[in-house]
């Protein structure tokens, strides 16, 4: 049974039709990859999962329910986790406070109690903190600086926090839109075993977006390829990697 | 000497007031503000109280501007609607004062929900537009309903009482508006340590990441607008309380430009720059005043002169202010505060 199945979406903007007919199904507890050439379509399609773009046709389903109808913070609180490929933290709020915001829906502080804190907000607000820093702030080993402002830190770090943020939602799926562009080997490194530690220790469903393909074919269970908004092929990763059309989107055809 | 905060529990890392220090000051500070009214004149004590009042509207207005990034040029229509539910329920429904506090926030935060609806929508400039919009529409209706609001004569309030105490001088009203102002400010700065004060920081940092890491946009901007404007209400309320009197040149669009200019002096998104905003919008003007009429005792013929220089001053002072530190006096405040957290031992 997959957790999340992605049936004949098409995505048009007025004339231009960004995703067309796309359909895969992602299995519980694998990472799935999502590749191609810039405007191939790839953050359209985690776009249409999250809920940010409505498909012109086809429908996304979670754990076999249609969520066509929800909209993007209702699919958050069911468990879809996310990060963006231009970091999207909140930079007037520290590390800390940037974490616990991606706990939102999984709290309960109303308007009224949280106007006068003590009692329930606080007791919710402190079993949160420590949730987050033994689950998260130590897993991803960013402890030195959960009280500075986001803006402050450097770009990789940055790229971790928003992790962390996505992990505070405790998602099932996890929808990741590069989370290693721009970073050196080291950071690579250990954003792949970051990744696959979330795989192993939670059994979270990962679906990424990356250009590194050396990483990809490291971590992926099965890659899509995408181009034009079109499906080219999906599978493992050496099956894609030998798929002529594969081979010819990104090296063009042989002459003669 | 202070060298740092040693803490071992969660609980008291997430304290507002981390240590003994801060603490002692707070009560320092309630101290004073109990002193105050016995030591201070009638003119002092008259400054304090429209300053108290200013501080709840523009924690109010804070609130949606400054941490939920929605702007707001509505703002004074807002405390008007506020003034004049007290106003109309006091004065021919005999509604006794404490319930009128609270029925002025209720109607303030109706209109706010309603103005605010287009924000789902409209953004930045065009919700500053849209808010005037309300700001005018909702003066003309102070001006000429007049069944109801009595046109450009207003409303004369009877004393009001609080738990059988008639508040008929400064000196007691002080000490209502320094309740009202410590409850405002405390509920403000809870909101902020949960999950409704982050939804609105991320709903102003980034509206798109916020939805899609769960937030209602359409409930967190409602609230913001619904809270903003109940505390406009209330201030509303003890504003036209504390005049007795109620005519529509209260709430003018100057005045929502005012409270905007407040909370940008006193640093956006700072529950104490709000504070700070509204004192220093209340009392320096009083101050340049005062010290330009004692220039004019030394130099009698200049004052004709001299006294239109206040607004120069004060527009200058704005000026300077927003140029050397854009985040405001609350940035001012922290810096000095850092500073002396060390001394003399800086590094």
């Amino acid at each position: 049974m997959s957790i999340l199945s992605i049936e004949d979406v098409s995505l048009s903007f007025g004339g231009l039709e960004v995703l067309s007919d796309v359909s895969f199904s992602v299995e519980p507890g694998e990472i799935f990859a999502i590749i191609g050439p810039n405007g191939a379509g790839k953050t359209s399609i985690l776009n249409v999962i999250s809920g940010f773009y409505r498909p012109t046709k086809g429908s996304v389903a979670f754990n076999n329910k249609n969520m066509d109808r929800l909209s993007a913070d209702k699919r958050a609180a069911l468990g879809l986790g996310r990060t963006f490929q231009n970091i999207a933290l909140y930079h007037g709020m520290s590390v800390l406070d940037n974490i616990k915001l991606g706990a939102h829906s999984l709290l309960n502080t109303g308007l009224f109690s949280a106007l006068f804190y003590w009692g329930a907000a606080h007791k919710e607000e402190i079993r949160l903190r420590k949730e987050i820093e033994e689950e998260v702030i130590d897993f991803l080993e960013i402890e030195s600086i959960r009280k500075k402002p986001v803006g402050s830190l450097a770009y990789g770090l940055q790229k971790r926090v928003e992790l962390a943020r996505a992990l505070a939602m405790r998602p099932k799926i996890l929808l990741m839109d590069e989370p290693v562009a721009g970073m050196n080997a080291e950071e690579t490194e250990d954003m792949a075993r970051f990744i696959l530690d979330i795989k192993e220790e939670h059994n979270t469903t990962i679906v990424l977006i990356e250009h590194d393909m050396k990483m990809i074919m490291d971590i992926s269970d099965r890659v899509l390829v995408l181009n034009f908004g079109h499906t080219l092929a999906c599978g493992t990763p050496l099956e894609v990697q030998k798929h002529p059309r594969v081979i010819e989107a990104y090296l063009g055809q042989k002459k003669g | 000497m202070h060298i740092g905060d040693y803490r071992v529990t969660y609980a008291s890392d997430e304290a507002v007031f981390v240590n003994a220090t801060s603490r002692f000051w707070l009560g320092i500070l309630f101290i004073f503000l109990l002193t105050f009214p016995f030591l201070a004149g009638d003119y002092l004590l008259f400054m304090a109280n429209v300053t108290g009042i200013t501080i709840i509207g523009a924690v109010g207005l804070n609130i949606l501007t400054g941490f939920a990034g929605q702007i707001s040029l509505g703002h004074a229509a807002f405390i008007g609607v506020g003034g004049y539910t007290a106003a109309i329920f006091s004065s021919r429904f005999d509604i006794p004062f404490l319930l009128c506090l609270l029925l002025s926030g209720i109607m303030a935060a109706l209109f706010g929900i309603i103005v605010g609806g287009p924000s789902l929508r409209l953004k930045g400039l065009y919700l500053g537009i849209a808010t005037l919009a309300a700001q005018l529409i909702l003066e003309f209706v102070f001006v000429h309903w007049e069944s109801v609001t009595g046109g450009i004569r207003g409303i004369n309030l009877p004393t009001p009482k609080v738990f059988g105490i008639a508040l008929d001088n400064d000196f007691k009203f002080y000490f209502v508006i320094l309740t009202l102002v410590i409850l405002c400010v405390t509920a403000a700065r809870n909101l902020f340590r949960t999950r409704v004060g982050r939804a609105f920081i991320a709903i102003r940092d980034r509206d798109i990441s916020a939805e899609l890491m769960g937030i209602n946009l359409l409930q967190y901007k409602t609230y913001a607008f619904a809270i903003s404007s109940f505390m406009a209400g209330v201030a509303g309320c003890l504003y036209v309380n504390f005049l007795k009197t109620v005519t529509p040149e209260y709430f003018p669009l100057l005045e929502s430009v005012r409270y905007l200019a407040m909370i940008i002096v006193g640093g956006l998104g700072s529950i104490l720059g709000a504070i700070f905003g509204a004192i220093f919008m209340t009392f320096v003007p009083e101050m340049i005043k005062s010290l330009l009429g004692l220039l004019g005792a030394i130099f009698p013929t200049a004052m004709s002169f001299l006294f239109p220089f206040q607004q120069v001053i004060f527009g200058l002072l704005i000026v300077g202010f927003l140029v050397f530190e854009p985040h405001g006096l609350a940035e001012i405040w922290y810096r000095i505060k850092n500073y002396f957290r060390l001394w003399p031992f800086e590094h």
